[in-house]
């Protein structure tokens, strides 16, 4: 039963993070390859300032993130502890992440195909809108599959503000109680939640690309 | 229709200044279909882009239907000109995540052209590239061939004054060849399109071009009717793309 709720609550803190941090991070992605030299709207201050934003968190370890924003999450929720207090400091981890997967994935687009849009005389958003975007989809998809695997590895530090879920259940079992059988049954667990993971991801990018040559 | 004068092209490289384009003249005139040859690397892509406004010149005049689109190294964007004109790439450019019927509206989306027109105009230009059957399908099922008509459908699909093509035929076979000539001779006869068409192969500029521009090196070395420069090639680098 221990086992199950941990499972739960491991699932829900990537679903609520994963949601969150691709409200956040595509809008940054699309700033961050917008404001380029190239880009739709260039900016060279924000790219950089932005730029840097991104970096300095991708480089936190997320333990040290997630201690770090406590009294942030303390004041925005009440509370620093349980699995609200994770679900934000998993969604500052992993913003910078999906910001830089969704700028790659933009920045992936055929020239040629923009070279198109702009002999027709497109705007630079329907450039955005009918090109970067659709183009872009089943890359973008791909990315999610790697966007969430990362989030299950950050959430088994969840235990540190008594968050819940599979790492804390592990830790709590193996560590404190010698309880070696459900750790390998959290093993397992993990093993096939990222295979599922992936395996969805992947098939929906490959249903979504027809670059591929699969016909309609 | 397009007078070029005087049109020059450097690339800033890592081994220096390239010259592109050197001091390049020509004009096309309404309703012909005019050849720009030259061997791999002679700059006709580079002409075809700066004529298309994708590229900034670095000197000299274009003039498309009496508006100037590039002065000196400045690239006059208009867009009204660029609604007259079709491309066709060298790597077609179609947008690999949409359907060919998407593919050939897509210009009419660009252009603001009313919802309810573009069913029919799509499958009229499928109607005339022969490719009614590939409405649904996406470009990567196409032949190259296949493609090929599906961007000359897009270009044509706002009813360019003028269409641009770049090495229309070079991937295809000889009987794919000889469908996209005699669609771009239907073109030009039926819808009194000027056409300017990128190639290095002589027995297309043969069966299609009334006068041709060769290119070598960036500069224009022979210029006139095809006769002309067939009968009586000056220059060594048309003589090697003749082969005599
Ligand atoms: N963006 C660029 N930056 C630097 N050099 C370039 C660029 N585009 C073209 N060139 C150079 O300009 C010259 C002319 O290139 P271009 O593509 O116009 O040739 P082409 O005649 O179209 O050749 P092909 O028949 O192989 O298509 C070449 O030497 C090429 O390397
Ligand atoms: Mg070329």
């Amino acid at each position: 039963m221990d086992l199950i709720n941990a499972t739960c609550q491991t699932i829900v803190m990537v679903a609520i993070s994963l949601v969150g941090a691709y409200v956040f991070g595509i809008p940054l992605g699309v700033i961050l390859v917008g404001t380029r030299k190239e880009g739709i709207f260039p900016n060279r201050f924000w790219n950089a300032i932005l730029g840097w934003i991104v970096n300095t968190i991708r480089s936190i370890p997320f333990i040290i993130l997630l201690v770090a924003l406590i009294p942030v999450t303390r004041f925005l929720l009440g509370t620093g502890i349980g699995m609200a207090a994770v679900i934000l400091p998993l969604i500052v981890a992993c913003v910078p992440f999906v910001a830089r997967m969704v700028e790659t994935s933009l920045l992936e687009i055929d020239k040629g195909m923009i070279d198109a849009a702009v002999a027709m005389g497109a705007s630079k958003l329907q450039i955005f809108f009918n090109i970067y975007l659709p183009e872009s989809i089943p890359s973008l998809v791909r990315g999610a599959a790697i966007t969430c695997i990362a989030l299950i590895g950050y959430t088994a530090m969840a235990g540190m503000v008594d968050g819940g879920g599979l790492g804390q259940y592990a830790i709590y079992k193996g560590y404190y109680q010698y309880q070696y059988d459900q750790v390998i049954y959290t093993v397992i667990i993990l093993v096939v939640l990222v295979e599922i993971i992936q395996l969805g991801f992947i098939s929906l990018a490959k249903r979504l690309d027809k670059k591929r040559g699969n016909i309609k | 229709m397009v007078k070029v004068s005087h049109l020059s092209k450097d690339f800033e490289t890592k081994e220096g200044k390239l010259e592109a384009l050197h001091d390049v003249s020509f004009e096309i005139k309404a309703g012909e279909i005019f050849g720009i040859i030259g061997k791999s690397g002679a700059g006709k892509t580079t002409l075809l882009r700066i004529l298309s406004q994708l590229e900034r010149p670095s000197g000299g005049e274009v003039l498309i239907n009496n508006s100037v689109i590039a002065k000196g190294d400045k690239v006059i964007t208009n867009n009204k000109i660029k609604k007259t004109m079709g491309v066709v790439f060298q790597g077609y450019n179609l947008l690999m995540q949409k359907t060919v019927a998407r593919n050939i509206e897509f210009p009419l989306k660009i252009a603001g052209v009313n919802k309810t027109k573009w069913d029919k105009r799509v499958n009229d230009l499928l109607r005339f590239v022969d490719l009614e059957d590939k409405k649904e399908a996406y470009p990567a099922t196409l032949s190259g061939g296949q493609k090929q008509r599906v961007a000359i459908a897009r270009a044509l699909a706002n009813s360019p004054k003028i269409l641009l093509l770049d090495e229309p035929t070079s991937a295809l076979d000889t009987l794919s060849t000889s469908a996209i000539i005699s669609l771009l001779q239907k073109i030009n006869q039926e819808e009194q399109v000027t056409i300017i068409i990128v190639t290095h192969e002589i027995g297309v500029v043969k069966k299609l071009c009334q006068r041709i521009a060769v290119i070598n090196e960036g500069k224009v070395v022979d210029y006139g009717t095809v006769q002309e420069v067939f009968a009586n090639p000056s220059n060594i680098a048309t003589k090697q793309l003749l082969g005599v």
